[in-house]
């Protein structure tokens, strides 16, 4: 059989132009990541400080108002910081019961076929649109809270803090079951041949072990209420409030950025400053609870190793 | 008298072994008590959607969907976020995948481990972090002033990429660590390139990874609000968008423009738009799932 | 002991030493042409763990020759030199000279990818694009060098026949890759390697994976390719090597112990490590 030597190659050649092209232009695409954060901080900061030419540190920090869209101005930051965390505060302590039993059910007491079941419904909590909770929380949940709780107002922390405890409920739930499922099946048989009960061994060693991972994914879950705008902006309400009171209407740190943007704020105000330095603030807060989680996690992956 | 000839009587055996009724039962209480922790939540989801579709069902009509906003509740459509949803959507998947594949493949088949590689990958579980308000503000800042894009379907569709950006590199990643290693050194060994063998082996091999998590992200930007009003979509729109440097209005913004009025007849409304939006929701995710499916048949080997 | 004069493998035979063990064997090809291949004091490591240390040999031009010695003695490693794929594995690194047609394939500027155009590679799994049909796979090593290609029915057909596949699947060539047999998926990827008509083709243990049936007709394959293609094949089964093979080379602990013409290699071995392995002392 005759060789068609039609594809004679040589073998020294200069890499195609192409290739290398292509890399560059793939690592531009992740790159846009890098870009993406370092984009955020600057703006939020850039803002920010604008804002602090203004406002003294002393005025945010001090004050316990937040009037600056009125004519008697004043800039704490207070009363939307104490919106934000009772709302979240009320979301956990909806979310971590329930999350937890949850989460201990499907990984040490479910059969294989409910688990299959639950899980993909409880991750069906977590995608739907939060102005869909916003108005169950507004429609639904507040006049019945209106029942039994007389002096309830109309838009209130408390019926935006339990819908927004359903929200978080399968962050808390599916990362909680993942710590769980980590502790070494090992652990679990040293406390049965001890004549450790089901439920002992469960809270007196498999939950002890999963602690650092069940803690990580509450923050995670806190840092998740604290970022949460629609259901506060529909159900709690837009009157910054420097108090406790969950049957009040409240306001809270991204549910004011959202007032400021369904007006019409000209750049360089004042006002359209003061959405960037709360930005700033919700910023530093969630961030800081993500590092926290990731660190507890860190943790986990060392000790299980 | 006392019989000492007979042996005392027995007393029963307590040995210790049976099961205790307490124990059992401590069990089961605690059992069904973690079935109603997590039946609570789904049975509120239940009542949810229930009451949804009961609100809404006076309003859901054909002419619901084909109508613009009305200051009179009983006229109000919501056409044009209907529309302003589909474009933007488009809009935002044209942008981010482009990227967001971009950004896996060079993670997975180019990088190498290193300070640089470590600093992405670090950033983009980072930025899956931050609310979306924040991207928003980003947005409003960059792409609506800056870059003089204004309140537009880009501007729009700019903000929701990066939000969606660290989704979609996520799972294109695990949809290209699926092709087996020996594919690709099959492909090397005709003499392919790097490149070459990307583009014609590793990615139409990891399609359909792909293209769920894109459809998936979609589904969850579909309900996105807060990044698009801050950066200034409109909540009252009459007209439809006719290019990318249009304003507009979406799903989820027109639906908290009629939450958020005091009349009930727009609470009505506001529910009907719900049960569109869910229904969009619903089509994405159904098509997410088809389309795996039928992809992967094409691939086992 | 007295040297049986029988060439019968398995038999115990001692030969009389050898005044020099046959490390550097220049073999001559059937046609008298000088090797097509020539390995020069190759080394190749996996991270700091030495695979090949100083392996030295040359392999004739047209015909077959094969690697044989135990598991992890670097014969596939060696192969993989051959045609620079042993670098693909993140952290290996090959260092020493391999000349093809006299050229350094590890000299600087010479293009790895260019090279496996001319040297091809056969694995041990089958392993057709999944995505592709059996049209597709075979024109893939084209499409994938971003050749352009007149007659490609025709070169399909060529590549086809000379991977003696043709007979059995000209009536379905659309059909994918991964729907034939394990035997006719190996014959396809032989198919695909010489649609870019190399002249080497590498084939590292190619029927391993195959059963009785499709391991004959794959050697019946090799037999009829020999003439025309350079063929280095790669096996863990001796009477294989002894069925196709006009050389063999004896591998253990990544040294080349033995290179020699099969026959003699399997009758009269000099170095006692081979009659060892081919008398199954260790496997």
């Amino acid at each position: 059989m005759a060789r068609a030597n039609t594809l004679r190659v040589d073998l020294k050649a200069p890499k195609p132009v192409g290739e290398k092209l292509i890399g560059w232009v793939l690592g531009v695409c992740a790159a846009v990541s890098v870009v993406t954060t370092a984009g955020i901080v600057a703006v939020l900061l850039y803002e920010t400080v604008g804002f602090f030419k203004h406002v003294s540190l002393g005025q945010f920090l001090g004050d316990t108002e937040w009037t600056p869209l009125f004519a008697n101005k004043h800039w704490g930051i207070w009363p939307l910081v104490t919106g934000t965390v009772l709302t979240s505060a009320i979301a956990i302590a909806v979310a971590l019961p329930l999350g937890l039993l949850g989460a201990v059910y499907l990984s040490e007491l479910a059969e294989g076929r409910t688990r299959k079941i639950l899980k993909p419904l409880l991750e069906v909590l977590a995608g739907v649109p939060t102005v869909v909770y916003g108005y169950f929380a507004l429609t639904f949940v507040t006049p019945i809270l209106q029942k039994f709780i007389p002096g309830l107002a109309s838009s209130n922390a408390l019926s935006a803090g339990i819908v927004m405890g359903i929200m978080i409920l399968p962050v808390i739930a599916s990362l909680s079951e993942d710590a769980i499922y980590a502790v070494p099946g090992s652990l679990r048989e040293n406390a049965y041949a001890l004549g450790a009960g089901k439920l002992r061994t469960i809270f007196r060693v498999v939950l002890p072990t999963a602690f650092s991972g069940i803690g990580a994914a509450v923050i995670l879950g806190i840092s998740r209420a604290v970022g949460e705008t629609m259901i506060v902006a529909i159900a709690a309400g837009q009157q910054p409030r420097f108090s406790g009171d969950p049957t009040k209407p409240i306001e809270t740190m991204t549910a004011y950025i959202v007032q400021v943007s369904m007006g019409d704020t000209p750049t360089g105000t004042i006002e359209y400053q003061t959405i960037f330095a709360v930005g700033f603030s919700l910023f530093v807060m969630t961030l800081a609870l993500n590092i926290a989680a990731q660190r507890l996690r860190k943790r986990v992956l060392k000790g299980a190793a | 008298m006392v019989d000492l000839t007979s042996p005392p009587p027995r007393k029963r055996a307590t040995t210790g072994l049976h099961a205790t009724s307490s124990g059992q039962s401590a069990e089961r209480a605690f059992r069904a008590i973690c079935l109603l922790a997590l039946a609570l939540p789904l049975a509120l989801l239940a009542v949810l959607l229930i009451d949804v579709l009961r609100d809404a069902a006076p309003r859901l009509s054909w002419s619901f969907l084909t109508s613009f906003p009305s200051r009179r509740a009983e006229l109000a459509g919501i056409k044009a976020a209907l529309v302003g949803t589909t474009y933007l959507m488009v809009l935002t998947a044209a942008i981010a995948i482009p990227v967001g594949l971009g950004a896996a493949i060079y993670l997975e088949e180019y990088a190498r481990p290193g300070r640089v590689t470590q600093l992405i990958e670090l950033n983009i579980s980072n930025l899956a972090g931050v609310p979306s308000i924040i991207y928003g503000l980003l947005g409003l800042e960059v792409f609506v002033r800056i870059m003089h894009m204004g309140r537009s379907l880009l501007a729009g569709a700019c903000t929701l990429a990066l939000l969606l950006l660290p989704m979609i590199v996520t799972a294109s990643r695990e949809a290209l660590r699926t092709v087996p290693r020996a594919l690709r050194e099959a492909s090397y060994a005709l003499g392919a390139g790097h490149w070459s063998t990307i583009r014609r082996v590793v990615l139409p091999m990891s399609l359909p990874g792909v293209l769920t998590g894109v459809i998936l992200s979609l589904a969850r930007a579909i309900g996105e609000t807060a990044p698009l009003i801050t950066i200034g979509a409109l909540t009252y729109v009459a007209f439809l968008p006719r290019g990318i440097g249009d304003a507009f209005t979406a799903m989820p913004i027109q639906i908290f423009n009629w939450v958020s009025r005091p009349q009930a007849a727009f609470k009505v409304n506001a529910a009907a738009g719900i049960v569109v939006l869910l229904a969009m929701m619903l089509i994405l995710n159904g098509v997410a799932i088809w389309l795996r499916a039928r992809l992967q048949r094409r691939i086992t080997w | 002991m007295a040297a049986s004069p029988s060439p019968a493998p398995n038999n115990v035979v001692t030969a009389p030493p050898r005044p020099e063990v046959r490390r550097e064997a220049e073999p001559k090809s059937e046609q008298g042409l000088p090797p097509k291949l020539r390995a020069e004091n190759l080394r190749a490591y996996f991270g700091k763990s030495e695979a090949l240390r100083g392996v030295s040999l040359a392999i004739a031009e047209r015909g077959v020759t094969a690697i044989i010695g135990p598991s992890g003695c670097g014969k596939s490693t060696f192969v993989r030199c051959l045609n620079r794929m042993h670098e693909v594995v993140p952290g290996a690194r090959v260092s020493g000279s391999v000349y093809f047609d006299g050229q350094d394939i590890y000299e600087r500027g010479i293009d790895p990818v260019r090279l496996r155009r001319r040297v091809g590679m056969v694995f041990q799994k089958p392993n057709p694009f999944p995505t592709m049909s059996i049209r597709e796979n075979v024109l893939a090593g084209l499409r994938l060098n971003g050749m352009k290609v007149s007659h490609e029915d025709e070169l399909v057909e060529r590549a086809l026949r000379q991977g003696a596949l043709w007979d059995e699947v000209k009536d379905s060539l659309d059909r994918s890759g991964v729907s034939l047999s394990g035997g006719q998926q190996q014959r396809l990827c032989i198919a695909r390697s010489l649609a870019l008509e190399p002249e080497v083709l590498l084939m590292d243990e190619p029927c391993s994976a195959l059963d009785p049936t499709a391991t004959a007709k794959v050697e019946e394959l090799i037999h009829e390719l020999r003439e025309t293609y350079t063929i280095v094949i790669v096996t863990h089964n001796m009477q294989q090597a002894a069925r196709v093979a006009d050389y063999t080379a004896f591998f253990y602990v990544g040294e080349l112990v033995e290179f020699d013409e099969t026959n003699v290699l399997f009758t009269k071995p000099s170095d006692p490590r081979t009659e060892d392995y081919i008398t199954g002392r260790f496997g």
